[in-house]
């Protein structure tokens, strides 16, 4: 069997905290018209980590990836984000951090009048560093980290569900962010495609060691993330061998009426007494 | 339905005057910041621009085409038909013509802003836009405010011409006056600050329109329905602060000019 792949490249460097933490939330509260979403909840998200996000519908998983973007403010607490304090920085500020984060949203939300190959390109002819002619190479590179080359020169509207997922995922990831946020990416989607969008994600945790919060609704999903390892010369995802699970820098968070219930390995989920936790991993 | 409370009313209203006023503040302070989207720019002036000159050339030939047919009756009582060209000059060039564009881009266009913005917003684009570094107010919003502003000077431009040339067409055509003699009135009616407010007014719409119309967008919520909502409320807002700006400027040129 074949080990745990190491990186391929030495990733650019991060700003992790003295403790290695690239993502840090320290009580954070937030609430949406008087109604209490997050209720000073802490975590840590370790560098090259993976973090599967989970809770019911409502519970504010997506806002925690939204207020580590700095897309909402929260009402009280600290989100340290790359060592910088997301918190209180102006929104210019923010635009630069944000530059070394990539987001894949629940709807994709690509942009539906561009093409295939600008939404891709979006952030790269953003930022102006990389002349037009250049931009294809990293743009192909990208579409075939998600096997999409041929859809260059299609709308978002021309492009099934799961489809759109991969655009957005190869939108996120053109620049090589050193934190990767997925809200929902298999929600809604079949099984087959699920599983591609998790190889996908396994992928760029395992090669290029990204650290990522994942929201889902879906156990399976971690499960399956959490007990493979991406082979970089079988080019898929393989099963763990038996005895190697500590080896995937994967862990679980569980949010329950604001509050984080666990925080935690695979092991620890599977041995809790929680009630709750029982009952949803069941 | 739900009734709202009228503090809670009150207090939504000057919340969403703030926020309008935060907008447009940004849209302004942004001329001044970079990056800044050319093309994006030249795009909307052309969708804009271009895209209402049809709307534009109609409505200037029928206003000043109107405009000459009603007050025609009243100056043949007069016996005064010869001044029908100084009439409708200085009514199109200093209220109708501004007035009237205005109006027509704010219903193509205030509209067209609040649904594609707010499309982007309720489809999150608007966030992934952030989350990809880029500033929506730059990229979006500023570029509509320029291309707005600047090609609401030039359709009104045409729209006092067309209405002057509506104008002559009926009087020439139905009342047999002389084509250069209307011309020869048209043009000496005109005065220095009539001319001025004309122009003038138009800045002014264009800033409205625009910023209306992405504020609406911009803070569009509840899916589609929302969307529909916001589009409606841009055009009716926009429209209204049209007609008032245009009664406030009227009235304050008249006062620094000494002008009636």
């Amino acid at each position: 069997m074949t080990a745990p792949p190491t990186a391929i490249e030495q990733r650019a460097s991060s700003v992790p905290d003295a403790a290695g933490n690239v993502v840090v939330f320290e009580n954070v509260s937030i609430g949406f018209e008087d109604k209490t979403v997050l209720d000073r909840i802490s975590f840590r998200l370790s560098k090259g980590e993976t973090k599967a996000i989970f809770g019911v519908a409502g519970s504010g998983k997506s806002t925690i990836l939204k207020l580590a973007l700095g897309l909402l403010k929260p009402d009280d607490g600290h989100i340290y984000v790359l060592g910088d304090d997301v918190t209180q920085m102006s929104e210019d500020a923010l635009f630069e951090l944000r530059r070394k984060i990539g987001m894949v949203f629940q709807e994709s939300a690509l942009f539906d009048s561009l093409t295939v190959r600008e939404n891709v390109a979006f952030r790269l002819l953003e930022e102006g560093h990389v002349a037009e002619d250049e931009i294809e190479k990293p743009v192909r590179e990208a579409l075939s980290f998600v096997e999409l080359e041929n859809t260059v020169d299609k709308f978002p509207s021309e492009l099934s569900g799961g489809m759109r997922r991969r655009v957005a995922i190869a939108r996120a990831i053109i620049t090589h962010p050193e934190i990767l946020l997925y809200d929902s990416p298999t929600g809604g989607l079949d099984p087959v495609t699920s599983t591609t969008i998790i190889q996908l994600i396994v992928k760029q945790r395992d090669v290029y060691k990204t650290s990522s919060l994942l929201v889902t609704h879906r156990l399976q999903d971690a499960f399956v993330m959490a007990t493979h390892y991406f082979d970089r010369k079988a080019n898929e995802m393989r099963p763990l061998p038996p005895g190697a699970r500590s080896e995937v820098p994967m862990a679980f968070l569980i949010l329950r009426d604001g509050k984080v219930i666990f925080d935690g390995d695979v092991h620890e989920l599977a041995q809790s007494k929680d009630e709750y936790i029982r009952e949803y991993i069941s | 339905m739900e009734l709202i409370s009228p503090t809670e009313f009150a207090k939504d209203t000057v919340l969403a005057v703030q926020d309008y006023a935060l907008l447009a503040g940004r849209a302004v302070v942004n001329l001044f910041r970079k990056p800044r989207y050319f093309a994006d720019t030249i795009q909307q002036a052309d969708l804009i621009g271009f895209g209402s000159l049809p709307i534009i050339v109609l409505t200037g030939l029928s206003i000043g085409a109107e405009l000459a047919l009603n007050s025609a009756n009243t100056l043949q009582r007069f016996g005064s038909l010869s001044l029908i060209g100084q009439l409708v000059s200085v009514g199109m060039v200093r209220e109708l013509g501004p007035i009237i564009t205005g109006l027509m881009v704010a219903g193509r266009n205030a509209s067209g802003m609040a649904s594609e913005l707010g499309s982007m917003v309720v489809t999150e684009q608007i966030d992934a836009m952030r989350a990809l570094g880029t500033d929506p107010m730059k990229k979006l919003v500023t570029p509509r405010v320029i291309s707005t502003t600047f090609m609401l000077f030039f359709l009104t431009i045409i729209s006092d011409l067309l209405g002057l040339f509506g104008g002559a067409v009926v009087s020439v055509l139905l009342f047999g006056l002389d084509w250069h003699q209307y011309w020869t009135t048209a043009y000496q009616a005109l005065v220095f600050q009539d001319v001025f407010m004309g122009l003038l007014k138009p800045l002014f719409f264009g800033f409205i329109i625009a910023t209306v119309g992405c504020f609406y967008g911009m803070t569009a919520r509840g899916g589609t329905q929302g969307v529909g909502r916001a589009t409606t409320q841009a055009v009716v807002a926009s429209s209204v602060l049209i007609l008032i700006v245009d009664l406030f400027i009227t009235k304050f040129l008249m006062a620094v000019f000494s002008y009636q």
